[in-house]
C-alpha cells in the first residue's frame, strides 16, 4: 500500500505529538515522508525553544540584577548559578537532571494532597526545565555585561533629573540594558533553538517515538543508510527557523533603538556559539 | 588489581571503596579522560589550521576560492552543529568506503547503493570486518576528530576572518607603499597582528570545544559519558561490586571535571590575553601601558 503525499501529511504531520498514524513508516521512506515527519518533529523544537526563552528571559533579568547586588548573600548564588550552567556542557546537564529526577520518590504527600513526580522525567517537563535554567544563565551573563556598559553619562543625567532607585532602573537602566544586550541576546535565542536538538540524544528518552526534528532525521538515516537526504532537510528547516528568529528579534531591536539616529543603532550580527 | 581486593564480597568500608574505585573497569574510565584530552589536543590545532585556510580562502581575490571559503564559514550558521556531527560521521565513513571500493574492487558490478543498503565489496570495508576491536575503536576516534575539525574549523575561520578584517587597513596600505608584495603583506603584517583580535573569539571557541567533547558519546566513541553510564548503572549481586543506581554521582563527577576544566582555561586565556596585549594599539594594550608608567 502506498500513500499519496497528501495522505502522508495527514497521517504524520502531527505524529510527534501523538496524533495520526501510530506507527512510523516501515518502507519506502519517500521524500514526502521525510519532509513531513521531520517537520512534525520541529513542533518539539519550537515548544522547547519558545517556552524556555520566555520563562528564561524573566529569570535572566532577575539574575543579572542579583549579580549587581552589593550583598554577597544575593550576589554569590547568582554568580554560582551562572558559573555552573555556563561552565559545564548542556549534554551533561541533561543527563544529570534526568538521573536526579528519576531518583525522586514516585509519589509523596504534601499537605494531604498526593503528588506524583513521574511526569518530571519526561522530556517535555524535565528537558524544558534544564533548557530554561541554561538559557537563563547565558542570558543573565549577556544582560549583566550590558548593565555594566551603560554609559555613565546616561546615569548621571537620570540623577540630575531627580530619578533614583526603582524609577531610575525601570526608565533608564533596564531599557538601555535591553538595547545594548539585544544583539547578543538574539544570538542566544538562535543557539537555544539549536540546542533543543540535543534533548532526545541525551538522558531523556523519546516516549512512543515522539521526538524532535533531529530524532526523526536520525531515524531515517539509520533506516536508509543515507545521510544525504534527512540531515539536509533538518538543515533546511533550521535555516528557516533561524531566519524567522532573526526577523522577530530584529523587529524588537528596531523598537529598542527607535530613539537613536540611524548611524548609532546596534546592528544584529550572527555570532556562533554552537554547543553549550 | 590489589591482593586485598581478591574477594570484594568479603571486604567493606574504606577498603571496599578503594577496591571499587581501582577495579579494571574504573581504570578504563580514568583512561577515557585521556581520550577526551587527546581529542582536544588533536582537534584544536587541526581546527585552527582549517580555520586559517578557510579565512584565507574567503579573503582570496579569486572568486571561486573566495566563494568556497565563505560557504564554509557560513555553513555552520543557522544549522545546529549536532546535525553536522551526526551527518559527517556517516557521510565520511561512506565516502572513505566508496573511494576504497573504487580502488580495491574496480571489477565489482553490483550497485553500491541498492534499495536501503550501502554495500561495498568486503575488501573495501574500513576497517576490515576481521580487524581487531582496537582498530575499530581507533577508526571511530579518527572519524570523530575529522568531524570535530571540520565543524570547529568553520567557527575558527569565522573568528579569524573577522580578526583579519580588524587589522587597521592603514597598516596594510603602508606595507604596500613600501613595495611589499601581497604575500609579504599577508605574512609580515597581517598575520602577526591579527592574533590579538582573534584571541577573544578563539578563547571562546576553546571553551565551546571543551563543552562539545561529550558529543563523542553520540559518535560512538567509548568516552567518559559512556563509562559514567556503564559504571553508574545499578549492579545486582552477580557483579563483583553490587550497588544501586549511582549514575547521578558519576555525572556529578563529570560536571565537576568540566567546571574545573573551563575555569582553569578561563584563567589561562586571561593571562594569554594580557601577554598578547602588550604594546598593541588596543584599549587593553593602552591600559597595560598606563599601569606600567
Amino acid at each position: 500500500m502506498t500513500m499519496t503525499c497528501w495522505e502522508t501529511v495527514q497521517g504524520y504531520a502531527l505524529r510527534s505529538i501523538g496524533i495520526g498514524e501510530p506507527l512510523l513508516p516501515k518502507s519506502d521512506f519517500t521524500l514526502c515522508q521525510q519532509f513531513t515527519l521531520i517537520g512534525s518533529g520541529l513542533i518539539w523544537n519550537l515548544y522547547f525553544g519558545i517556552l524556555a526563552l520566555t520563562f528564561g528571559f524573566f529569570l535572566a533579568n532577575a539574575i543579572a540584577l542579583a549579580r549587581t547586588a552589593r550583598s554577597p548573600w544575593v550576589r554569590k548564588p547568582a554568580e554560582w548559578f551562572v558559573f555552573v550552567f555556563r561552565g559545564s556542557p548542556l549534554f551533561i546537564q541533561f543527563f544529570l537532571a534526568y538521573e536526579a529526577l528519576v531518583l525522586l520518590p514516585k509519589e509523596f504527600t504534601l499537605f494531604g494532597a498526593e503528588i506524583s513526580t513521574s511526569w518530571t522525567t519526561r522530556a517535555w517537563a524535565g528537558a524544558l526545565l534544564v533548557l530554561f535554567l541554561n538559557t537563563a544563565a547565558y542570558s543573565a551573563e549577556i544582560f549583566f555585561g550590558a548593565l555594566k556598559s551603560i554609559p555613565k553619562g546616561d546615569l548621571e543625567a537620570a540623577e540630575a533629573y531627580g530619578l533614583t532607585g526603582w524609577k531610575k532602573f525601570i526608565r533608564i537602566e533596564w531599557p538601555t540594558m535591553l538595547r545594548l544586550g539585544w544583539p547578543a541576546y538574539t544570538n542566544e535565542a538562535i543557539f537555544l533553538f539549536h540546542a533543543t536538538t540535543l534533548v532526545y540524544f541525551s538522558g531523556f528518552p523519546a516516549f512512543q517515538q515522539k521526538g524532535d526534528a533531529l530524532y526523526y532525521a536520525n531515524f531515517f538515516a539509520d533506516k536508509t543508510f543515507n545521510p544525504f537526504i534527512p540531515y539536509p532537510i533538518v538543515a533546511f528547516y533550521f535555516i528557516l527557523l533561524t531566519l524567522l528568529v532573526t526577523t522577530l528579534y530584529g523587529l524588537v531591536n528596531r523598537r529598542l533603538n527607535r530613539h537613536l539616529p540611524s548611524n548609532q543603532r546596534q546592528k544584529i550580527r550572527l555570532r556562533p556559539n554552537l554547543v553549550r | 588489581m590489589f591482593d586485598a581486593c581478591a574477594d570484594p564480597k568479603a571486604i567493606e568500608g574504606l577498603t571496599w571503596a578503594f577496591c571499587y574505585l581501582t577495579s579494571a573497569k574504573h581504570v578504563d574510565f580514568y583512561w577515557s579522560f585521556l581520550t577526551v584530552l587527546a581529542l582536544l589536543a588533536i582537534t584544536a590545532p587541526a581546527a585552527l589550521a582549517m580555520g586559517f585556510l578557510g579565512a584565507t580562502a574567503a579573503r582570496s581575490h579569486i572568486p571561486p576560492v573566495s566563494f568556497a571559503g565563505k560557504v564554509y564559514i557560513w555553513m555552520v550558521r543557522g544549522v545546529p552543529d549536532i546535525v553536522f556531527f551526526l551527518f559527517f560521521v556517516i557521510a565520511l565513513d561512506q565516502a572513505i568506503e566508496w573511494t576504497t571500493h573504487q580502488i580495491v574492487c574496480p571489477d565489482w558490478t553490483e550497485p553500491i547503493r541498492k534499495g536501503l543498503e550501502f554495500r561495498v565489496c568486503p575488501e573495501a570495508k574500513v576497517p576490515l570486518a576481521k580487524s581487531p576491536a582496537i582498530v575499530h575503536q581507533i577508526y571511530g576516534f579518527f572519524l570523530a576528530v575529522v568531524t570535530f575539525a571540520i565543524v570547529f574549523g568553520a567557527f575558527a575561520a569565522n573568528v579569524i576572518y573577522g580578526a583579519m578584517n580588524a587589522v587597521p587597513h592603514a597598516q596594510l596600505e603602508t606595507a604596500e607603499a613600501y613595495g611589499m608584495s601581497r604575500a609579504q603583506v599577508f605574512r609580515r603584517i597581517l598575520v602577526p597582528q591579527m592574533w590579538v583580535y582573534a584571541l577573544p573569539g578563539l578563547g571562546n571557541l576553546w571553551m565551546i570545544l571543551i563543552k562539545a567533547t561529550p558529543l563523542l558519546f553520540l559518535l560512538g566513541v567509548k568516552d567518559i559519558v559512556y563509562y559514567a553510564r556503564e559504571l553508574g548503572g545499578s549492579k545486582t549481586q552477580v557483579y563483583e561490586y553490587p550497588h544501586g543506581d549511582w549514575r547521578l554521582w558519576y555525572f556529578l563527577g563529570l560536571m565537576v571535571f568540566y567546571l574545573a576544566f573551563t575555569r582553569l582555561s578561563e584563567i589561562g586565556i586571561g593571562r594569554l590575553t594580557r601577554r598578547l596585549s602588550h604594546g598593541q594599539a588596543t584599549a587593553a594594550g593602552e591600559a597595560l601601558r598606563k599601569a606600567a608608567a
